[in-house]
């Protein structure tokens, strides 16, 4: 099958891009370097294109629900504008996908992982029986774009025709884009946008859904105000600092919401909802548990690397790297639940090497002034 | 550096050789893949060196690769500043990034390394 194309996808080659395929799609994993853009985010600004993400567009009277029977947090007590952090999961309580649902005038929006969407739009049509709902794909037909950092609001905020400062955390709203600030005319059309107080870096910033034809020159714009160009390799490691699953390595089918430690995503007390059944079943038997570690040296523990207390195994890395941040090797793990106490010393076995590790709080990184 | 006078390995690390001293370190391409280098194994000086196998590992944010010994023979000199500060390879492999300097065995067989033109061709095929 063809990779798919965002939008952007001659944009980033132009930028100087090293592209790489991510789930089904062509997308930058760098341009200039992943530390150099790590820490542009972290201390100024970056914009990713996310528009490789599913968006899922709901209408109809059955919509509200259809989304509390998906999902495993609660969608009907949200607020105009809120979004939501949500799992999807199996009938066993397995993580299909990690989400996000906006509530939107009229409408509802729910943001799949890429490489799950054909997943997900299934599993809903199997599930739909008697909904009164319609379900519009538009993945293909609008670009998001992430920007990300300290600086970004600031530098974002007279692109638009409302404010974007009183945006909330977790809440979008639909705004307008000045054509003149991004070298467009006026009479230009689709200007309208959805813009997210939302992002996956640990970092303040937002998310702009917008008509396939803005995303160019709003790219071009965005780097002459100085935002840095990211890929996903800073995408990763930001993401990693900030203690957030990424499905297919700390999420997938074989794992639950309890063990991935995102229980505060879960209200078994809601009436029923898919993989309830299988979730209550298993919630007092939870052998392995998701943690942070901290590793000895520079060397960064990969994705299957075993981890051992003295010579026994008792859990496995899910995703590890060199943390630009810290300065040190950080890794997340699915380990045995007695072993997953913070402070305890374990070992991670990188290429044959047995590298002292220590179990940490998650996440690896605050930003300053954050909760 | 003259990049046409070196040979190059298929697995992407430059030689450099004088007078039986092989200076090594790993191509612009091999950079390019790598993305930034944050930690790098290198064997002590005293080392014996065989022709194509491995002798350290250089690892960057996205993955870790072995090092391949491009000769047989013995690890004179280590650069330095490069493990202390292993970007030095990705700001410049040539020069600044060299790795090691091997004294070579006598009548080492340099067949398996290529010259500039062949390897230019392998890398504009993509591998």
């Amino acid at each position: 099958m063809a990779e798919l194309k965002t939008v952007l996808n001659d944009w980033h080659r132009q930028h100087g891009a090293r592209m790489v395929s991510f789930g089904g799609w062509d997308m930058p994993v760098q341009y200039r370097g992943i530390i150099e853009e790590h820490k542009a985010v972290r201390q100024h600004s970056g914009m990713f294109d996310i528009s490789h993400m599913g968006r899922l567009y709901f209408k109809g009277n059955g919509i509200i629900p259809f989304l509390d029977k998906l999902c495993t947090n609660q969608i009907e007590s949200m607020k105009p504008n809120q979004v939501r952090y949500s799992l999807i999961c199996n009938s066993n309580g397995g993580i299909l996908d990690d989400v996000l649902v906006y509530r939107l005038a009229g409408q509802w929006l729910v943001v799949v992982n890429a490489s799950n969407r054909e997943k997900i739009v299934q599993w809903i049509k199997n599930h739909q029986i008697d909904g009164d709902f319609q379900l519009v794909d538009e993945t293909l037909h609008t670009a998001m774009i992430a920007i990300q950092g300290p600086q970004s609001l600031r530098i974002c905020q007279d692109l638009f025709v409302d404010s974007i400062q009183d945006l909330a955390y977790y809440y979008s709203k639909p705004n307008k884009i000045i054509a003149a600030k991004i070298g467009l005319d006026a009479s230009d059309e689709n200007l309208e946008v959805l813009v997210s107080r939302t992002g996956y870096t640990g970092e303040d910033g937002i998310e702009i859904i917008a008509n396939n034809s803005l995303a160019v020159p709003l790219a071009n714009t965005l780097l002459q105000l100085g935002v840095v160009p990211c890929g996903l390799g800073a995408r990763d490691t930001l993401r990693l600092e900030a203690a957030m699953p990424l499905y297919g390595h700390e999420l997938h089918e074989n794992v639950d919401p309890i063990q991935a430690g995102l229980e505060w995503a879960v209200k078994l007390n809601k009436r029923n909802f898919l993989g309830r059944e299988g979730l209550i079943r298993t919630r007092d038997s939870h052998e392995r548990i998701r943690i942070g570690l901290e590793l000895e040296g520079k060397r960064a523990a990969r994705e299957g690397a075993l981890v051992y207390s003295q010579t026994q195994v008792v859990g496995q890395i899910t995703s590890g790297s060199y943390s630009p941040t810290l300065d040190r090797s950080i890794a997340m793990a699915y380990v045995r639940a007695d072993y997953g106490i913070l402070k305890t010393a374990l070992l991670v076995d990188i290429r044959g090497t047995f590298t002292p590790a220590t179990v940490v709080a998650l996440p690896f990184y605050k930003r300053p002034g954050s909760k | 550096m003259d990049l046409k006078r070196l040979l190059y390995a298929a697995s992407h690390e430059w030689s450099d050789i004088n007078d039986q001293i092989c200076t090594m370190g790993i191509t612009q391409y091999a950079v390019d893949q790598l993305t930034d280098v944050t930690h790098l194994q290198l064997p002590k000086v005293g080392t014996a060196t065989t022709a194509e196998k491995p002798l350290g590992e250089i690892e960057s944010v996205k993955a870790v690769f072995d090092l391949y010994a491009p000769v047989t023979g013995e690890v004179i000199e280590v650069n330095e500043a490069v493990r202390r500060d292993p970007s030095l390879i990705n700001q410049d492999p040539y020069e600044k990034g060299w790795m090691l300097k091997i004294r070579m065995v006598p009548g080492s067989d340099l067949s398996h390394l290529m010259n500039y033109e062949k390897y230019s061709k392998q890398i504009a095929e993509g591998h």
